[in-house]
């Protein structure tokens, strides 16, 4: 068993790991927050995508061990304190961005890292950058169109 | 899927993960970024007894600009491979071809070093460093020594490294006054390479003078296409004379048959994308 | 004749809602079957056959028993007379129907099939162990081609059967050989409608455990059919329906997937009843490839009769369909649920349809999105491109030749089905339109003339299909052993929020907001203030599940009839506390008010709490408030539209290219337009998919070769563009809302659309077909056969 120590969802968790626990199953069973769904077995599908360190990574490829130390956000604590949800979150809805909903939180993650490094993407650079997830409903249109309307509002609230 | 059991070392230096490779025995394996080798432990292709984890050390880390050569270190991740201002200034083909690998959340934790060591036929990052004639640094328990990208490259899923050693950095020529493009031939843009060009060629007065030219997944390692470089290299920069050269691309490749292409069609490719490869290297 | 009308009366339907459903899901406050975890729940794990057919010679479990957290190690001599699901529809009276045992005995029949199962207290243990089974099999030969096995001294599936032909179903209608002795030309082709992995995002999963009061048993299961499943667990392990509640909670897309019944159901049910502990399993990506039934899988040989002048006299289709190794539940059924679309949206005086089943060790066939209509409607489209190229008629002219006018529906087509309303000439119009079409077919000319590397194509698809499954007696009369109808009970409670019971059970479809905005407009009540509840054959008894786009088609029916219901009750208790006659009670808006009276009014909330206390209710009025209604089809429902999409063709590399794609679809009155309009991005996505990107191959040795998403191609965003939609709207008269069904319109019309364009890009090189997927390889292979003279 390796000690971890880590920021997830703005609070302080640790425990105890077998080195090979992957990082998604440490946050569904350990802890609870099983709002980050696994999709597959070969890092393809994305469902499982969280920040670490602000970065999308996908946690079923990740082990718990590597992320000791860091800090982790997923879907789960995404929102404001307060409960207002991030501008990426609003969109979806907004523009009908999810079906099932089981993409919906590594396709959101990935959004929200696509938009900080690129706040202000075109349609092909969206489609390119969420490459790496899978989504089996929308045939990501509306994806696609909710990250430019989430992109749209950032810039405006941050002008 | 779930990795079988092994056990877990975090290395602080070099000297500590080569130290315990050698502990660890034949059955250990290195974790840089792991986005190769955590779906091959999920899927329990391997099990390691003993992953020795680099992330951590700083020496890995590092981009150095040593003159006329960058030193990539081998820790140091897809996605700042595509940014770092020394290889965007100096080595652009690494930086574009690096943006094609996979996607944005693996390129986050995937290393630079870890794509070459895994060594898989269909990866990107080693027919780039084979055409750059890159020099890798691997440390063992007898010190450090440094391997040619012709000699590193030993067969499918096989480096040079040896089991108690360690890829440290990535020596790369700056290819300043070149120009270069990979072209990367795949059916959805996550798939691996069905096949896979990288081109870097010097232009000189309408005349090439220098080329390089290495394929991806036409053999069990990185192939130079040294036929087609010889052929290139004093002709002139003309889209036919490139196409020309380019006919002899797939000259002596053995490269496999699977769902994706049979072998007689990933020579065709390699023909064609070779001349696309190279006629965009050469800015026409 | 119909009428192409834009709807404009009703608040709610019409409306494009923001789905209720989206703050669970966007904010991870998810219930899907994997997050649930009980105390002292044991993890199950399938040891799955590496070997597509093979006898079980000894199965040893002795190490895996003594890892530390294994608790049972169960093989299939622990249950021999166990089925792990079971076929509902035998479509033929000498069909030959497989027994599929819950885990295998003494044969495996594919590569997949479970040969032992582990019980572990944790769930990296359970899988640990699986590596410390040793079974010793002997080695029998795969069954893997289609033709192949049908020959005679084939090796058997079912060595019992004496053959691997399932069943021979054929339906001739009309004369096809009086049509086809009339004709001046017979255009024949083979196309291969691959198999195809359906991969719902969220893998299937399950839980069962002893929960209720009494005996009963809970199971929790990513499924499409917790109604049709309860029924059938009940029936194939003799624990009483009664005991068994069953739970589809937030599922994660089904496709067909989900509609079946899975032996890591009946196992779990099982073995929580005999253990008395929840178990719990969650399939792997790799599972999903080889464990959950594939989709498609048909050779079609397809032969159309013409005249010269681009008349189609008939048609003839000879499928060969693979079943794989057993039949599940709608197995057998699944291509016939396209016997009847094979004319399409044409007329023509004869179809003669045959359709062969075949068993083969491969994972089984079944439901997959459109399920037997997207393959009718390949073949009918490809066909009547490749006639028209063929008779040189520009294939939208060939279509308009030969389609059913606007004015002539209701139409009865030529395998039966009266066609109640459609408007392909307004669809094709709008596609038109939208498209650029002269632009389009200027450039491929230009691009022909000039020898471009890549080369342009127009793929046309004017499609129609067959949704609302079904009227009861039409399916008892093909042999389907359920009925077609669908429940709704509406309740008003107390306190004025009401409950909407629905017996469809979505997985993506957004039926708790449109179902709200149903009822919303006729009952009156915001749709804020109604819950739908479904998927829980506890709190909706009465249902028959979500598939083969009904759940509009027809549980939209019984929410109209519920509501209405609701209302009547209501407005005799309002009559009654307005002191009017209930014939002078007007409802509008929630509110019922007496006529010439407007003062004199109460509201439906207010009567829900009348009903509630029962004090001043009318004599022999029972108390509370509800409307309850089982509704039975009278037809089925037919969406149509044009869809029309411009492909690109490199053809030195064989790469293909989506560059625009337009679809106009007719589905009637829509409930939700946002929703409509996702359903068929979604379906278009899948169905470009089949044509560009999919298909499931194995070896000679029936091992499955695209086993993981490495391998097998799912599109992501970078590998499609955004499409043009649009609707026109027809209103079904065989609906009481006006409407059709939108769910698999997209996955259906695509496909063809795509190929069509592929073929029309590089038809001037000699090629007249090419395989699915048009992936690079199999493009530059059509084009280099038919520059080297074979037809391609």
């Amino acid at each position: 068993m390796t000690h971890i120590s880590v920021t997830v969802d703005g609070l302080h968790r640790h425990g105890d790991v077998e080195p090979r626990l992957l990082l998604v199953h440490w946050l569904r069973e350990d802890l609870g927050l099983v709002g980050t769904p696994v999709g597959c077995d070969t890092s393809n599908c994305g469902a499982c995508t969280v920040l670490v360190d602000g970065r999308s990574v996908k946690s079923c490829s990740v082990l718990a061990v590597q992320v000791d130390g860091k800090t982790v956000t997923t879907i789960q604590g995404l929102a404001e304190e307060d409960g207002e949800w991030h501008p990426v979150q609003k969109a979806f809805k907004e523009c009908h961005g999810l079906q099932c909903g089981f993409c919906t939180p590594g396709m959101v993650m990935a959004s929200v890292d696509l938009l900080s490094e690129n706040p202000d993407p075109t349609e092909e650079e969206i489609r390119n950058g969420l490459e790496g997830n899978l989504c089996r409903c929308t045939g990501y249109h509306n994806i696609v169109k909710a990250v430019a309307t989430a992109a749209a509002e950032m810039k405006g609230a941050s002008s | 899927m779930i990795p079988a059991e092994f056990d877990y070392v975090k290395a602080g230096s070099v000297d500590e993960a080569v130290a315990a490779l050698v502990a660890g025995g034949e059955d250990s394996k290195v974790l840089g970024g792991g986005q190769s080798l955590l779906p091959v432990l999920r899927l329990r292709l391997n099990s390691p007894s003993v992953l020795v984890d680099v992330s951590g050390i700083d020496e890995l880390r590092q981009v150095t600009d040593e003159g006329s050569s960058i030193l990539v270190g081998a820790g140091v991740t897809t996605h700042e491979v595509m940014h770092h201002a020394l290889v965007t200034a100096h080595v652009p083909l690494l930086s574009q071809a690096a943006g094609l690998v996979a996607d944005p959340a693996i390129r986050h934790l995937g290393t630079f070093g870890g794509s070459c060591t895994h060594a898989d036929p269909s990866g990107d990052m080693p027919s780039v460093a084979a055409a750059l004639d890159a020099e890798f640094v691997v440390a063992g328990p007898g010190g450090r020594r440094t391997v040619a990208a012709s000699d590193f490259f030993v067969d499918f899923f096989t480096t040079a490294v040896g089991l108690d050693e360690v890829l440290v950095a990535v020596r790369l020529p700056k290819m300043d006054g070149w120009g270069s493009h990979y072209e990367k031939f795949h059916r959805t843009a996550q798939a691996w390479a069905i096949v896979g060009v990288a081109a870097a060629v010097k232009v000189e007065g309408g005349a090439i003078t220098g080329a390089k030219v290495a394929l991806t997944n036409m053999g069990p390692t990185p192939v130079r296409a040294t036929s087609v470089e010889a052929a290139l290299v004093g002709g002139p920069a003309t889209v036919e004379a490139i196409a020309g050269a380019s006919g002899s691309a797939a000259d002596g490749t053995s490269p496999t048959t699977d769902t994706h292409a049979d072998a007689e069609f990933r020579q065709h490719l390699a023909r064609v994308l070779t001349a696309r490869a190279v006629t965009k290297a050469a800015g026409l | 004749m119909t009428e192409t009308v834009m709807r404009t009366d009703g608040a709610a339907i019409g409306r494009a809602d923001r789905r209720k459903e989206d703050a669970r899901l966007l904010t991870g406050r998810t219930n899907w079957t994997d997050n649930i975890q009980l105390p002292g729940t044991l993890y199950m794990s399938c040891l799955r056959s590496s070997m597509a057919h093979a006898k079980i010679l000894s199965i040893d479990a002795t190490a895996a028993l003594e890892l530390d957290g294994v608790v049972h190690v169960f093989t299939g001599k622990d249950f021999p007379e166990l089925a792990g699901s079971t076929c509902v529809w035998p479509v033929t009276d000498d069909i030959k129907m497989s027994t599929f045992p819950a885990i295998c005995l003494d044969e495996v029949k594919y590569a997949g099939d479970v040969v032992a199962i582990v019980l572990a207290n944790d769930k990296y243990v359970a899988v640990d162990a699986l590596d410390l089974i040793d079974v010793d099999y002997e080695h029998l030969d795969a069954v893997v081609d289609m033709e192949e096995a049908l020959k005679p001294g084939s090796p058997l599936v079912h060595s019992e059967m004496g053959t691997n032909e399932c069943y021979v179903a054929r339906m001739p209608c009309g004369d096809y050989e009086a049509a086809k002795a009339k004709a001046d030309l017979v255009v024949r082709r083979r196309f291969i409608n691959q198999r195809l992995i359906p991969n719902t995002m969220e893998p299937r999963a399950v839980v069962a455990a002893p929960m209720g009061m009494s005996d009963e048993i809970t199971i929790w299961s990513a499924t499409q059919i917790p109604h049709v499943l309860r029924v059938l667990l009940a029936l194939l392990t003799g624990i009483p329906e009664n005991n068994i509640r069953v739970v589809a909670p937030d599922v994660g897309g089904g496709f067909g997937a989900k509609l079946q019944i899975n032996r890591e159901e009946v196992l779990a049910l099982v073995l929580a009843k005999k253990i008395g502990k929840p178990i719990k399993w969650t399939e792997t990506r790799s599972e999903h490839m080889v464990a959950t039934h594939h989709g498609r899988d048909q050779i079609q040989d397809i032969e159309l009769a013409v005249t010269q002048d681009g008349q189609i006299l008939g048609m003839k289709v000879d499928l060969l369909a693979d079943m794989g190794a057993y039949l599940q539940i709608i197995t057998p059924g699944t291509p016939l649920l396209g016997m009847f679309m094979y004319s399409g949206i044409y007329k023509m005086e004869a179809l003669d349809f045959t359709c062969t089943g075949v068993y083969t060790t491969k994972t089984p066939t079944d439901a997959y999105r459109g399920a037997g209509r997207p393959e009718a409607t390949y073949a009918i489209e490809r066909i009547v491109d490749e006639a028209a190229a063929e008779l040189g008629i520009e294939p939208l002219e060939f279509r308009k030749r030969n389609w059913i006018k606007h004015e002539e529906f209701p139409y009865t087509q030529i395998a039966g089905l009266t066609y109640d309303t459609g408007n392909y000439e307004a669809a094709t119009a709008r596609a038109l339109e939208l498209f650029g079409y002269d632009e389009l077919r200027a450039e491929q000319t230009a691009r022909r003339a000039s020898g471009d590397t890549v080369q342009l194509g127009i793929g046309i698809s004017t499609f129609t299909e067959m949704c609302g499954l079904a009227p009861s007696r039409t399916l008892g009369a093909l042999k389907y052993v359920a009925g077609g109808w669908e429940h709704c009970t509406i309740r008003a409670l107390p306190t004025g929020k009401i409950e909407l019971v629905t017996g469809t059970s979505p997985h993506g479809q957004g039926h708790e907001t449109a179902w709200s905005q149903i009822a919303s407009d006729i009952i009156g009540v915001p749709v804020e203030d109604i819950e739908v509840v479904h998927g829980d054959t506890g709190r909706a008894p009465y249902g028959m599940d979500t598939y083969g786009s009904r759940s509009l088609a027809v549980g939209g029916q019984a929410i109209k009839m519920a509501g209405e219901r609701l209302v009547e009750k209501a407005r005799l208790i309002a009559a009654h506390q307005l002191e009017a006659s209930p014939d002078d009670i007007e409802f509008s808006a929630g509110t019922y008010s007496v006529k010439g009276d407007p003062e004199k009014s109460t509201t439906i909330q207010a009567v829900a709490f009348e009903a509630f206390t029962a004090h001043n209710l009318p004599d022999g009025m029972e108390p509370t408030l509800s409307g309850e209604s089982t509704v039975d089809p009278m037809d089925f429902s037919y969406p149509h539209g044009t869809h029309l999409a411009a492909m690109e063709v490199d053809t030195e590399t064989g790469m293909v290219k989506l560059r625009k794609y337009v679809a106009v679809d007719d589905c009637g009155i829509q409930i939700n337009p946002m929703i409509v309009e996702g359903q068929v991005h979604g379906g278009l996505a899948q169905g470009i998919a089949q044509a560009m990107f999919e298909g499931a191959l194995y070896d000679n040795d029936g091992n499955l070769l695209t086993g993981s998403m490495g391998d097998y191609l799912l599109p992501s965003a970078a590998d499609l563009p955004s499409f043009i939609t649009d609707r026109t709207v027809t209103p079904s008269t065989t609906h009481p809302l006006g409407t059709k069904g939108i769910g698999e319109a997209g996955a259906i019309a695509s496909t063809p659309a795509i190929i069509n364009g592929v073929v029309d890009a590089i038809r001037h090189l000699g090629v007249t077909d090419v395989f699915m997927p048009a992936s690079p390889q199999n493009v530059w292979r059509a084009i280099q056969t038919a520059k080297n003279g074979g037809a391609a």
